[in-house]
């Protein structure tokens, strides 16, 4: 339950745990600063990969260099490309079992708690650290039946005819200047292929995490659901403090076939000067069921809506999002969703919160082409603000072709109510506390879709990201 | 009994975004005692009791409260609570995604252990959930309720039952109920009024009823009856008080005090004036 939960992470009370750091003297390889045409072809090269895959990556490059920044959404004028480094790796082989893991990034690991996590879904786990991953297994049983869930360097190797299929078809390489960038050096990421009928049963998970200052991460996830098939994806974040900017730039990409489901939950806490820029769409095909889960905590900027293409009837999708934006921080989140068949159906769900000075806003597209008759999308997003320095803002973008819809669109800003806070207090809880719970209110529709370690997980920062706001 | 805390309200002048609503009040309430307090719509009754729990949109211009000589004026409300002070709303808040169960545990930890710092552990959960179980028998209500969010949809008597409730667990020294039959079926008047008297013996609470009508009392029956009209308590007595305003109504408080009287008329006109009448 919940509030069980919910009960037990009160009082968590260490400002800093999410703070600490390993030192950077053990990496591998580092690349210098700067993006250029060498860089790409020493990544390639070092990958050892095949050369459509470096074709690939010299396309992202020229679409990248070409591509002009965007100036909607957040501020990116302070983001310096010539001084981030692309590439990195952490250690030289990929450990099979826990035993082969380094101890410094098992030390890591454990104060993200990820053993433990082991131990409970004896899932799959892909932690992903620094640009590689190192650490990967699978459940016997699922791997008996044919699911893969590997890094995406790994299947370049293994399993080259599936990801050269789809790589770069839901998210073109040209699809916007930072899916060209991560084409261009991506490294790490998740591969995921589901053969049809099969259900898995446990959340797949991967843990990620940025350490080095200035080390831009640009992972690149590719999840194939086939027909019948069933996935939980989950990801979860947490990331150590540095003193200058440091970009994150993922692309995730997501075939849902025929009847087919997945929900991809992530949850990123950010350091405060990381700019967090991520393309992520699905492609949810007749029957089939996309679900992003989206929580978004921390950075300096986050620009990310995730979206779902209904290209079969039938379809569905759903987009709940989370972002809680503080002192310095600006979460502009969302989400799209694009009807392009009849009798699809969406929802988007937005709660934002914004205290000490942050921005939150909501971005969305809601999209009906011609002839996607009987298709339904209602969109709610709710912004709470907590104190007068704050902001919230909205952008609906709604675009509809088709006159037979039903298209639902709500949206409310409130500010953590006086009378709630008097009624709280009136009750023995000190400003801090009533504030804490009223923000833990306000997200637990969603946060009570998250898996149980993860609603643990999510409330902890809610507290932390709380803690000394008030008073 | 062991000890015997007095709550002292003396001249006590509020106002609300300026304008004066209390004009000088005088209440003094012993634990274990059964006060009523009357009044009719707009006289203030809700002022004081959003006064005497420190509501911050009400501003004290004068007068004291005291506990055992002990300001209450200066405490924040959170303190308040704390020092044994408890308002049964009459219109309590929704907080949407915080169940009744979550929400009461806080209070009940802060409230019992008052020198608790944040973030020190909350009351374990058996023992609560089991006391609150209990309770929550006494009260006639479902045990499902606690995983209810807090007064979000609740029916209007579910609401007040969620109300005594709290005062249940928080077992204060003084408690304001503040219209807390308004809404509620006639049996549940009683079911609520026999958790109030449970309490109120167990923990010797001193109780001060609003309301407007005698039922209640018939069940929590006060040893005091003050009427509060224009601001200031202008009349005080015994049950007999009750059954007269019961059968005569408030206009022969209004004869006798016409100077309260055109303060209230007065009062009322200007929130006519600006659409916030009552
Ligand atoms: N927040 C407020 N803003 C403006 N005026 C207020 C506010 N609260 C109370 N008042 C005014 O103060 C006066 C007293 O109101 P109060 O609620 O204390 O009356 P009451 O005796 O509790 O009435 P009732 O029996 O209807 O509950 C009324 O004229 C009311 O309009
Ligand atoms: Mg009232």
């Amino acid at each position: 339950m919940a509030t069980d939960l919910n009960l037990q992470v009160a009082g968590i009370k260490d400002e800093y745990k999410y703070g600490f750091r390993d030192s950077d003297d053990n990496y591998a390889f580092k690349s210098g600063k700067g993006l250029t045409k060498a860089v790409v072809e020493q990544i390639s090269e070092m990958k050892n990969e095949p050369a459509w895959m470096r074709e690939f990556r010299l396309k992202g490059l020229e679409t990248f260099l070409k591509k002009p920044t965007p100036t909607w959404g957040g501020d990116l004028s302070e983001l310096n490309f010539d001084d981030i480094r692309y590439f990195m790796k952490a250690t030289d082989r990929q450990g099979r079992t826990w035993d082969d893991v380094p101890a410094e990034i098992k030390n890591t690991f454990d104060k993200l708690g990820i053993p433990e996590a082991e131990r409970k879904f004896l899932a799959g786990v892909g932690a992903q650290y620094e640009s590689e991953v190192v650490y990967h297994s699978l459940r016997e049983d699922l791997q008996a039946k044919g699911v893969i869930f590997t890094d995406t360097d790994t299947a370049v190797r293994d399993y080259p005819d599936l990801v050269r299929e789809y790589l770069g078809t839901i998210i073109p390489i040209g699809d916007n200047k930072f899916a060209a960038l991560n084409s261009a050096v991506w490294s790490g990421g998740s591969f995921v292929y589901i053969p049809a009928g099969v259900k898995v049963d446990i959340p797949l998970q991967a843990y990620f995490r940025i350490n080095a200052e200035n080390m831009g991460q640009f992972e690149r996830t590719l999840i194939l659901v086939e027909e019948g098939a069933q996935v939980h994806y989950v990801e979860g974040c947490t990331a150590p403090m540095y003193s200058s900017e440091s970009l994150h730039s993922a692309v995730v990409e997501i075939v849902v076939k025929k009847g087919g489901r997945c929900r991809y939950t992530t949850i990123q806490n950010w350091a405060n000067n990381i700019y967090n820029l991520v393309t992520k769409r699905a492609v949810a095909h007749e029957d089939a069921l996309m679900e992003w889960v989206d929580g978004n905590l921390g950075s300096k900027l986050t620009m990310k809506y995730p979206a779902v293409y209904m290209v079969g009837p039938g379809a569905r999708g759903e987009i709940l999002s989370i972002a809680f934006a503080g002192k310095g921080q600006h979460q502009d989140a969302g989400g799209k969703v694009v009807h392009a068949a009849p009798h699809t159906s969406s929802r988007i769900i937005s709660k934002s919160i914004s205290k000490n000075g942050g921005r939150a806003s909501y971005r969305g597209l809601l999209k009906v082409t011609d002839g996607a008759k009987g298709s339904k999308s209602n969109v709610v997003c709710d912004a709470l603000i907590l104190d007068p320095a704050s902001r919230s803002d909205t952008y609906p973008y709604i675009e509809i072709d088709e006159d037979d819809v039903k298209i639902g669109h709500e949206a409310s800003v409130s500010k953590i109510g006086e009378e709630q806070l008097f009624y709280l207090r009136s009750r023995g809880l000190s400003e801090a506390e009533a504030s804490t719970l009223i923000v833990s209110g306000f997200i637990e529709p969603l946060v009570k879709e998250l898996p149980m370690e993860y609603a643990v997980e999510m409330n902890k920062l809610i507290q932390l990201q709380m803690e000394g706001s008030v008073g | 009994m062991l000890m015997s805390k007095v709550l002292r309200i003396e001249n006590l002048r509020v106002a609300i975004e300026g304008k004066e609503i209390l004009r000088g009040v005088d209440l003094t309430i012993k634990q274990g005692e059964v006060h009523a307090l009357m009044g009719p719509n707009g006289s203030g009754k809700s002022t004081l009791s959003y006064a005497l729990m420190g509501h911050p949109n009400y501003e004290v211009t004068g007068g004291s409260v005291t506990i055992d000589g002990e300001d209450v004026l200066g405490m924040e409300p959170d303190e308040r609570a704390k020092a044994g002070v408890f308002l049964a709303f009459q219109y309590p808040t929704a907080i949407p995604g915080v169940t009744v169960a979550n929400f009461l545990r806080h209070a009940v930890t802060n409230v019992r252990n008052p020198e608790r710092k944040e973030g020190q552990d909350l009351i374990p959960m058996r023992d609560f959930r089991k006391e609150m179980r209990q309770e929550m028998d006494e009260l006639g209500m479902d045990h499902e309720f606690a995983r209810r969010y807090l007064n979000e949809g609740f029916s209007g008597g579910e609401k007040k039952r969620a109300e005594i409730l709290q005062l249940a667990m928080l077992r204060p020294a003084f408690a304001v109920l503040d219209e807390t039959d308004s809404g509620l079926d006639i049996d549940a008047v009683r079911i609520v009024s026999e958790g109030v008297n449970r309490v109120s013996a167990k923990h010797s609470t001193g109780v001060l009823v609003i309301t407007h009508y005698e039922r209640i009392l018939t069940y929590i029956k006060p040893q005091f009856v003050h009427i509060l009209f224009g601001g200031q308590i202008v009349e005080e007595g015994g049950p007999e008080l009750v059954k007269q305003l019961e059968a005569e109504g408030y206009d022969w408080i209004r004869a006798k005090y016409p100077e309260a009287a055109r303060l209230a008329a007065e009062l009322e006109a200007s929130q006519q004036d600006q659409g916030v009448g009552v």
